[in-house]
């Protein structure tokens, strides 16, 4: 059985007439958007695309000195090099000198072999007044070139098209012969670190929580006036700059500071023996904590505030103790508040950089200051890109794992 | 965080007098505190008044990293720029320095051409020095008695003897050649001993000995504030900080100058800097042989030209206090001295930062 289309007024069937109209809504409403879209594809997710190219793609070697890549990529990477490798690499570092380019490429090289700066630099000054055989010319300007470990390095630095920065970032060594290894034991660090921003990642979000919980639950329940004031207190922080809270912390509890005066002054500890509770992890912590406290609260009051007290009332009246109460109504209500609490604390403090970079000292850095030392300091900008990328990917991963368990669609902040 | 500070304010009185002819206006950038003070003295306040120009003065904490990134970006901001020598090696091999004329330099008064006025190091393709420092180790002289107080490099690593925490800036620069003198190598063999694998574990294993009693620092003006808060007893430091809180403020600091591993400071222009004319008129201007004997009557780094040191008189504000044996090149302090070792660490600073920065961590 069918029923003939209904037509419209105009005599066009009515579905058709009805599509034409909600495309055009949803075309103005892609319209209202498309600006914050076009920012955010221009200045976010472009970049970070680029960005993250970096830890794959390296073409510093391979773009400047083209004849001697092309002559290392047919080498197998465990026999003697042989004199047309040597022949192409001199005349790709005449070609680098006069470019000026042979201090990137020395500085490419130098990352997987030290030493093979002052090789390439002071063979670049020689190169032009080298003769066939072209290999002893090379060992005679600088010992590194006898060494099969530099010619397989210079293959790795060639290879533009490469995974040695992401295995780097995970503490392996990617070979010139293809293989990996894990790295030296005394150079061994990126794992560790990872795992060490997971701790105290998760200390802060637990402190928060601790900490949070029950403020927020004052703040849902106090009478409006008190609450206000409370309130205040909790965004007063929070709109204060981070630095000024991180350098406050330094002032509470350096080796001379108010909480140490103090514990000497009650007797807690001798003059001599003051806490050290600044410049570790237990610094780091504690700052992190403060700083990202407001970050659980408020969405835990958010939700806590749209629960009836009639649930708790209910709950006591059918007999329940004041625990069970609590226990079996109360808290599965702020479950929502307290996922979106959790997740926002642990993202944040995963990524966070200030505050252990100003107190951490040794042991309570976390990989984003080597990311930081990367980027700043060794200028090394592909295997920050690395990292940045391993990160990225495990935060990722952890929504996921949310989503799993708790279910993105019940997270609520506010 | 970067500090950033902006001192027009001192300058701007010299570019309202000079402003017929004023017409650019250039940012300095150095290393903050007493030092930058030095040179707005010497070098930034006369050159304003000679040539009516402005000068903006920034800080950073070295590395060629903000270099780097303004000259890639196409967006430089910097017109000169003081570095260290290992940097400004390494900058010009990359491309990011401007090359210097070393004709644009002036001579000495009595003739002599700038190429023999200036210390060895001194000139180079993208880089001109103006100052030797150095890397020395200081203590409170109220902690200790006359007769038992830190005297050599071995005493820095000694906690038995010397209990209590020590600052050392978080690198393995200079550090490394220190530990090593402290475990009997002579200052003259350093390199050579690190050069080897066996050499690099012997630094660590006498810092291992400190680890749990060290305060890591990072920029120059920490480590007198360390040492004046007792946070620390002893600490590394670059000289003339320790200098300008004896001299200015009075603290009872000493330092200690065996192992002393000394460097030269120089100016470089970014690729691509704004105001380039000006930047290489000013620092010609400012590695004068006057301009650097007055900086050395601010801060006790040695000035890099010959010419200068027999103009190096007494601290600015008090005629007593003579600048001469408070120089790293003073012939007292200079017996053990280390020469920085450019050429080593540019080959190994990789490897061995993140040996540095593992052995940190663990």
């Amino acid at each position: 059985m069918s029923a003939a289309p209904i037509i419209a007024a105009d005599g066009t069937p009515l579905k058709r007439k009805l599509e034409q109209a909600m495309r055009v809504s949803r075309l103005r409403a892609f319209g209202l958007v498309a600006p914050l879209l076009a920012f955010i594809l221009a200045v976010l997710i472009i970049p970070i695309i680029i960005f993250m190219a970096q830890g794959v793609y390296d073409p510093t070697y391979s773009d400047r000195m083209p004849e001697s890549t092309a002559a290392l990529m047919e080498w197998d990477g465990t026999s003697e090099p042989t004199e047309d490798m040597a022949a192409a690499m001199v005349r790709d570092l005449i070609a680098a000198r006069e470019a000026k380019t042979i201090g990137k490429v020395a500085t490419r090289v130098n990352r997987e072999y030290s030493g093979a700066r002052s090789a390439f630099t002071k063979s670049a000054r020689r190169a032009a007044r080298m003769d066939a055989p072209f290999l002893e010319a090379l060992h005679s300007t600088d010992k590194d070139w006898k060494d099969i470990e530099m010619w397989r390095s210079i293959r790795v630095a060639a290879t533009s098209i490469t995974p040695a920065y992401y295995l780097a970032s995970l503490d392996y060594k990617f070979e010139g012969d293809g293989s990996v290894r894990l790295q030296d034991e005394n150079r061994r660090i990126h794992v560790r670190l990872f795992l060490r921003t997971l701790e105290i990642s998760l200390v802060v979000t637990i402190g928060c929580f601790l900490l949070g919980y029950p403020v927020a639950w004052l703040l849902a329940n106090l009478p409006a006036r008190k609450a206000n004031l409370l309130l205040i207190l909790v965004l007063l922080p929070f709109w204060t700059s981070i630095l000024v809270r991180t350098t406050a912390w330094i002032a509470m509890l350096q080796g001379q500071g108010v909480v140490n005066d103090l514990a000497v002054f009650v007797g807690i500890t001798a003059d001599d023996a003051r806490f050290s509770m600044i410049y570790n992890k237990l610094g780091t912590v504690i700052a992190m904590v403060h700083i990202l406290l407001p970050f659980m609260i408020l969405p835990l009051y958010s939700v806590m505030k749209t629960i009836p007290p009639s649930y708790l009332r209910a709950a006591k009246s059918l007999g329940a103790t004041n625990w069970t109460a609590f226990w079996r109504v109360y808290f599965p209500n702020t479950v929502p508040g307290i996922g979106a609490g959790a997740l926002l604390v642990f993202i944040l403090a995963i990524g966070y950089y200030i505050t252990p970079a100003l107190v951490g000292g040794q042991d309570g850095q976390m990989i984003s200051n080597f990311i930081d030392f990367h980027m700043r300091k060794s200028l090394n900008w592909s295997l920050a890109a690395a990292m940045g990328g391993v990160l990225l990917i495990f935060v990722l991963f952890l929504y996921w794992i949310y989503d799993r368990v708790v279910g993105i669609d019940k997270m609520k902040l506010g | 965080m970067k500090l950033k500070s902006l001192l027009i304010g001192a300058a701007s009185t010299f570019a309202i007098a000079g402003v017929a002819m004023a017409d650019s206006t250039i940012t300095v950038v150095s290393w903050g505190g007493a030092y930058t003070k030095s040179q707005v003295e010497a070098y930034h306040k006369p050159w304003m008044a000679a040539t009516g120009n402005t000068i903006i003065s920034e800080d950073y904490n070295g590395g060629l990293a903000e270099i780097k990134s303004q000259v890639e970006a196409g967006n430089v901001t910097w017109d000169i720029v003081d570095v260290e020598l290992s940097d400004a090696i390494r900058g010009c091999d990359e491309g990011l320095l401007e090359e210097i004329d070393p004709a644009i330099l002036p001579p000495a008064p009595d003739g002599t051409p700038a190429s023999e006025d200036f210390i060895s190091l001194a000139i180079h393709d993208c880089a001109v020095a103006n100052i030797v420092w150095s890397t020395v180790y200081a203590y409170d002289g109220d902690t200790y008695t006359a007769f038992n107080r830190p005297r050599s490099i071995a005493d820095f690593f000694d906690t038995a003897a010397f209990p209590g925490k020590r600052g050392i800036r978080k690198s393995p620069k200079a550090i490394l050649e220190m530990a090593l003198v402290a475990d009997g190598v002579l200052p003259a063999d350093v390199y050579e001993v690190l050069e080897e694998e066996e050499g690099v574990d012997r630094a660590f294993a006498m810092l291992d000995t400190i680890k749990d009693d060290v305060v890591w620092w990072e920029a120059g003006a920490q480590p007198p504030q360390l040492l004046a808060d007792g946070e620390v007893v002893m600490t590394t430091a670059y000289n003339g900080r320790i200098f300008n809180a004896m001299a200015s403020e009075g603290k009872p600091f000493e330092i200690v100058w065996d192992a002393q591993v000394f460097d030269v400071d120089l100016w470089a222009i970014p690729k691509g800097a704004p105001n380039k004319e000006a930047a290489m008129d000013f620092l010609a201007f400012s590695t004068a042989t006057e301009q650097l004997a007055a900086q050395a009557s601010w801060i006790s780094y040695g000035p890099a030209r010959l010419s200068s040191s027999a103009l190096v008189g007494s601290y600015h504000s008090n005629p007593d206090l003579k600048m001469g044996p408070h120089m790293p090149t003073a012939p007292g302090n200079f017996i053990s001295a280390i020469a920085n070792g450019f050429e080593f660490w540019a080959d190994n600073q990789d490897e061995l930062n993140e040996r540095f920065n593992a052995w940190l961590a663990n």
